[in-house]
This record gives C-alpha cells, structure tokens and sequence, in this order.
C-alpha cells in the first residue's frame, strides 16, 4: 500500500463527482420534488381504482392493443362491471386531455419515453407536433 | 448394495422421467388449441371484398372522391414526390392495371383511363409469409391487417406483394399530413402501410370510406358468403377481372367492365 493516500483520494474525487446531481439538487432544494399529473377536475373516478390504473395502465394499454388489433375485440369489462371502449385517444384522452400535465409528469420523472405518441394523437398537443 | 457408475445412471435416468411426466402430461394432454386465430368467431363467417365498376367510376373525369376520403380519414400524408409516396387508394393507367389485355386493336378506348388500385385483400396473401415479426396477417373475414405496432419496417411484405399495395414511411409522416383525423393513429417512420379495408369503420357497421363517398355508386362492396349481399349482385352473371390472377393470390378486389 505505497500509493493509499493518493488511492482514498482518487476514489473520494469519483464518489463526490458520481453524486453531484443529487448535492446539486439537495442544494436547491429539488430533492424533494414529486410528479403532479392533473386529473381531470369534472370525472371522479377512472375505469379502475386510482391505484391499480397507477400500477397496471402499462400492461392494460398493452393488453388493449393487443386486443383491437389482433383480436378485434374493442369492449373492456371493467372490475366494476362497466364497459369502456378500448381506445387511447377516445377514451383514455377523453379525460385526460393534456398529455404535458398527465402523462408526462411522472413519464419525464423516471425517465420513461413511451412511443405511444409517435403514432397515436391526443387533442390537445396535436398542432404542436405540426 | 455398491452404488457405481452403473446405478448412478440408473437412478438419474428414472429421475428425469420422473420430473418429465408431469409437464409432459400437460402438454398432450390438450385438447385443441388455446390461441384462436386473429379475430376468430367475431367474423368468421363472412369474407370481405370489393368490385370497382370502371364504367361508373370513368362517368365523372378527374374525380378523386374516393381517395380524398381515404387519405382524409386514415391521416395518409401527401410527400409530394413518387418515391416515398405512401399508398392506401390510388390509381394508375388501365394499361399499368391490365398490361395482359390487348390494346393493339383497340385504339386509345380506355387504354389510359385511370385505374382505381388499393390492397387486394387476397385469400392467399404472399406478404403475410414473408413477414418476420406476423404484423401483417389475414383475418377470418378476408381483411389483411397490419399491426402497426409489430412491424419493424423489414420491407419483406413489400418484396412479397406482386401489386405493389403496400408502403414504407422513409421519414415522419406527420408534416405531410393536411389535418390530422385524431380517430386515427398516424404513423411513424420506418412502418409499412397499405388499405385496410377500413376495419376499423367495418366494425361499426359502416361501409369503407371510398365507397361511401362515391357519388356515382362505383365501388362496391360487401360479404361474398351473403348471397344476397350488393357484392354478390354486382358479380352476378358479369365478366369480372382480377389483376394478375394467374399468380394464385385469389384478389378480393374485382374489376367490372
């Protein structure tokens, strides 16, 4: 060990620079920042509890796809035994039209880019894409 | 008793197909498959097609109602240059359409008219075969559908298609799109694309858009297993065409003249 102190320096110079953004963000105040997205103020409750959509709408959205597009079926039974349209923009859109104040709150949180609007449109947003 | 090489064998064989049996027995012990084919049951009993009566469609010149309504409503972008045009309904020469029939005797006639051409929605698809990722596949109703999401823009179906139905998104579709139809996705670069049949308006009960908006009742269309469907009586005792039939692709797109 002739080289200790200039090691344990080394590896506390790497240490300090890998966590920066989270001293940084620690020093103005930004740690503690949570995604907002804005429900729609007129509808009180989505096709599923708050907290399922909020875990399953990804693997929902998927089995959506899947099943107007592969099967042809369009109907989604709800656990509530409601019925909805399986469609992103008419339904999903529907409430949620702003996709900046809903979607992408916690999409830009966690860093998760999905690709549903390469394709698909929402009403509100459209003409910022032209 | 020595446990040697021979009863270790022995034992590890009797072993495996132990643990075998019961993942074997689920496995033939199924009856029937558990994964119906696309849209099975909900239109198997029906078989899409269409007739374009060139007679009709040649009464008014120049009109272009039935793709105007097309590339309206299916958000189909305008790129303004033939290489990257993208092609749900579009026509050509009858010529370009037809180059089997003979012109040497018939003067100009209908040589040049314009041909409506879309996705023939074949019995025997070639593009589905070549597809690798299955987003293009018949459905029981005869419709050749794509998934857009599923293609991942190898161009296979595009190679396979003798009628050159299908096209490619060299670049965002978007910007070339007039007014965006927020019913219907759009696409993105580096999909295939091509005439659906208007599945989606099928499913509400609708006629496709091109033979709802021809005015002079051209295009028609229907279930061939209806016998008393418009498309049924509108082949009934006519001279049909269908474009090169001899590659045994079955077109569900007739031609009356």
């Amino acid at each position: 060990m002739h080289d200790a102190g200039k090691i344990i320096f080394g590896l506390i110079v790497f240490v300090v620079i890998v966590t920066s953004p989270a001293w940084y963000n620690a020093a103005f105040g930004k740690a503690g920042f949570v995604p907002t997205p804005k429900a729609p103020v007129d509808k009180k409750q989505c096709i599923e509890p708050k907290q399922v959509i909020r875990v399953i709408h990804r693997d929902l959205l998927t089995d959506w796809r899947d099943s107007v597009v592969r099967r042809g079926m369009r109907t989604y039974l709800a656990s509530d035994s409601k019925t909805y349209t399986m469609s992103l923009t008419r339904t999903c859109m529907n409430c949620h039209t702003d996709k900046g104040e809903f979607c992408d709150q916690c999409h830009n949180y966690m860093g998760v880019k999905p690709r549903c609007w390469d394709c698909h449109n929402y009403p509100k947003g459209i003409q910022g894409i032209q | 008793m020595e446990f040697d090489r021979r009863v270790f064998l022995k034992v590890a064989g009797l072993t495996l197909v132990g643990l075998a049996a019961k993942p074997g027995w689920e496995v033939f012990s199924k009856v029937g498959s558990s994964d119906p084919s696309p849209a099975s049951g909900v239109s198997a009993a029906k078989r899409w097609a269409m007739a374009v009566q060139l007679e009709k469609c040649w009464e008014v010149r120049g009109c272009t109602d039935c793709i105007d309504a097309c590339h309206r409503i299916h958000n189909v972008p305008d790129l303004g240059n033939i290489k990257e045009e993208i092609k749900w309904l579009w026509t050509v020469p009858y010529e370009k359409a037809f180059p089997e029939h003979d012109f040497e005797l018939t003067g100009e006639g209908h040589r040049l008219k314009p041909t409506l051409l879309l996705c023939n929605h074949c019995d025997d698809p070639p593009c589905i075969k070549f597809c690798p990722t299955r987003a293009t596949w018949k459905r029981e109703d005869g419709v050749v559908m794509m998934d857009f999401h599923r293609c991942i823009g190898c161009r296979y179906c595009m190679a396979g298609c003798p009628y050159g139905s299908r096209s490619f998104n060299w670049k965002d579709p978007r910007p070339f799109i007039k007014k965006i139809n927020l019913e219907f996705p759009t696409r993105t670069k580096g999909v295939v694309e091509k005439c659906n049949f208007c599945e989606e308006r099928l499913v509400q009960g609708l006629l496709p858009a091109c033979v709802e908006a021809c005015k002079e009742k051209a295009l028609v269309f229907g279930d061939l297993k209806q016998p008393e469907s418009e498309i049924r009586k509108a082949l009934q005792g006519k001279t049909v065409y269908q474009r090169q039939p001899e590659l045994g692709t079955k077109p569900k797109v007739y031609y009356i003249l």
